[in-house]
């Protein structure tokens, strides 16, 4: 800070009043002074009006937060019944509501900028408002489970994921890059706790620490590229930015250019876009179960908020510069996702390079720089909210304790144990995969749809492939949710032996008779599956609304009407 | 004697660079979070530098939001890094290994 701070004395000390003459955009200088007499913008006035019906449900989150620290506080000990959860949801479910009612706001659908040019509010803020409110609501019901059972109730764990919503609120209605710097390590801060959350699990204490120090560093690689975009354009707004590259060709379009590169490679990291997704296979398999959920939702939901608004608002003249660059990003994260999903023997771990996978389908849609592809993408992070919850609270709750087995062993025979929850896994996996009549379908289709509309053949017919290659592991969970215990474990061998692909450094692929499988997983566990009723509930919710979405019309309509007017 | 502007931004680029180097190649974890803090400094002095150019006090304001950033992401990662090597001795990255696959 040091640093900073000597540095500010030694530039007011040592550059002459002559660089007046360099005059920001919008700035009025008093002749003959250094005096800025009006600031640089009306915005920037002393008088800033706050509509705090653009900020109702970050609101509501924050001091929920606030509140419910308050209330564990008097309260004299640990209430018995899930008060935490409850109390969290319903301030999810008021935020919700704020949302909703937002959505039919005049204001929000013309789409305006508010509290001084920091806050845009529009529809595109408020869909993502909605869907961070309901990953709210589902984690919350989906960690009472989870809590109880590791012995770590208590309201730390929610008053976290409260704090970590606001942050992606913030983000998802950012109208500059400083706010959408705040929202991101609002909401990074919080996740790294939760991360960590598990105290006597080393996996956890490790996840936690990885992601600190890598999302750090991709947050300190954001800010970079955010000061370069202000050296080059004179503004962090996005409004401005997009204005003045309107109008005027950057006198140093290097720092813009490598500003833009630094703003994708931190929001990158932050969506898990191959090659800047190492950390999530550890982060998601250390971290405690349902927060990972909230992890995939929320995290990526925001920050492809971040991405499309920087891209396509702020940065929508230079596309001839970004979009070779998010082509890229794309296909090496569909390849890359779905490729290492193969071979990993961890459930969790698999189900991080789905993620990674997932995102690439949505990179399509930030790719395609339309409003269709924005909307499409949108849909996307929509659907795959309810999907990765969902998925997450299954793998809770066969876990067990401790989260004793996450291996793939540990699904096997599922349905036996219990056959709705057996189904219901396989419903999302068959979402994540994109089979039709589940909300992955469509997804996958408009994105595509979106990127060919744009003459982007190649990068359609990659994502197909990359999705055929993800099916393959998909389905192979799927048959063995359904796989009895006890006939696995009869040897049978392999017909033509080598039948699975082998890359360089990974391990064989286990083929799709689960054979080389039953090799390499533990035995199942037995017994029946007891899902606690909140669990039961998130996976319940998360599986209507899976196939809801694919076999009606309702929740693309809903994208589309959010990306209209942008 | 005045101090050319793009001295300063050609020095907190440097800044940058050692902290982002010395986080890729340093093992112990409270320097690879030192190496963070240097990075957000660097970022600052560039954030001041490129506010004294463009005369817009704008860029001022942003160091003080990354100051408070910087210091709630200390706290934050300092009792992580405590509660991990509560049990043992020493503080590497390289004791980070259960999580790999």
């Amino acid at each position: 800070m040091s640093i900073a701070l000597l540095a500010s004395n030694l530039v007011a000390a040592g550059t002459p009043a002559s660089t007046t003459t360099t005059v920001a955009k919008n700035c009025t200088v008093a002749p003959g002074g250094t005096k800025v007499v009006g600031l640089c913008t009306s915005a920037n006035s002393l008088h800033i009006s706050v509509a705090y019906r653009s900020i109702a449900p970050m609101l509501i989150l924050a001091i929920g937060a606030l509140v419910l620290l308050a209330v564990s506080a008097v309260l004299p000990k640990r209430p018995r019944v899930g008060l935490y959860p409850a109390l969290t949801s319903a301030i999810g479910g008021l935020a919700l509501l704020a949302a909703v009612l937002q959505w039919f706001d005049g204001a929000a659908k013309a789409g305006t900028v508010e509290i001084g040019g920091q806050i845009f509010y529009d529809r595109f803020s408020v869909l993502l408002l909605i869907l961070i409110s309901i990953a709210v609501i589902l984690s919350s019901l989906a960690s009472d489970g989870y809590l109880r059972r590791e012995g770590l109730d208590g309201v730390e764990a929610y008053v976290l994921m409260l704090m970590s919503a606001t942050g992606a609120m913030l983000m998802a209605e950012a109208g500059g890059l400083i706010m959408l710097f705040l929202g991101l390590e609002i909401m990074s801060i919080s996740l790294y706790v939760m991360a960590a959350f598990h105290r006597r699990r080393t996996q956890s204490g490790e996840a936690g620490l990885k992601y600190f120090i890598l999302g750090s560093f991709s947050s300190a690689l954001f800010l970079y590229g955010v000061a370069l975009v202000y050296g080059a354009t004179g503004s962090t707004q996005f409004t401005q930015i997009a204005s003045y590259l309107a109008g005027n060709v950057p006198a140093n379009t290097g720092v813009l250019l490598a500003g833009m590169a630094l703003l994708i490679v931190g929001l990158g990291f932050k969506v898990a876009a191959v090659p800047f997704h190492f950390w999530t296979p550890d982060v998601y398999q250390g971290s405690p179960t349902p927060f990972t959920g909230f992890m995939a939702a929320v995290a990526k939901a925001a920050g492809f908020a971040g991405l499309l608004r920087v891209l396509t608002q702020a940065l929508g003249t230079q596309q001839a510069d970004w979009k070779p660059i998010v082509w890229l990003l794309a296909v090496l994260t569909l390849g890359v996702g779905a490729v290492m999903a193969i071979a990993q023997k961890d459930l969790k771990r698999m189900l991080a390079y789905s993620s990674i996978s997932q995102a690439g389908y949505v990179l399509l849609g930030v790719q395609a720089a339309t409003t269709q592809g924005s909307s499409a993408a949108l849909f996307y992070l929509f659907t795959y909210t309810f999907i990765v919850i969902g998925t997450f609270a299954v793998v809770d709750v066969v876990q067990g304790k401790g989260e004793a087995r996450t291996d793939l062993g540990a699904i096997r025979g599922l349905a036996r144990r219990n056959p709705l929850l057996g189904a219901a896994m396989l419903v999302l996996l068959l979402a994540q995969a994109g089979v039709p009549f589940t909300s992955g379908f469509l997804a996958k289709f408009y994105v595509i749809q979106a990127s060919v509309d744009q003459g982007q053949y190649y990068l359609a017919v990659i994502a197909m492939l990359a999705a055929a290659v993800a099916a393959f592991f998909y389905l192979r969970v799927g048959l063995l949710i359904y796989q009895a215990p006890d006939e696995a474990e009869a040897p049978v061998s392999t017909p033509g032996g080598g039948d699975g692909v082998f890359l360089a450094g990974l391990e064989p692929v286990p083929s799709l008779d689960g054979n080389v499988a039953t090799a390499v997983l533990q035995a199942p566990p037995s017994g029946r599956i007891r899902v606690p009723g909140a669990t039961a509930l998130v996976i319940g919710v998360s599986v209507l609304f899976t196939i809801a979405a694919g076999v009606s019309s309702f929740a693309i309509d809903f994208a589309k009407a959010a990306y209209s007017l942008l | 004697m005045s101090v050319p502007s793009a001295w300063y931004l050609v020095l907190a680029a440097v800044l940058f660079g050692m902290g982002a180097t010395g986080l890729l190649i340093r093992r112990n974890v409270l320097i690879m979070f030192m190496c963070i803090e240097l990075m957000l400094n660097a970022v600052n002095l560039t954030f001041v530098t490129f506010a004294r150019l463009l005369n817009d006090i704008g860029g001022q304001v942003d160091v003080l939001f990354v100051l408070v950033v910087a210091a709630a992401e200390v706290v934050v990662g300092l009792a992580i890094i405590v509660a991990l090597f509560r049990r043992r001795a020493a503080a590497t990255a390289d004791d980070i290994h259960i999580l790999k696959g």
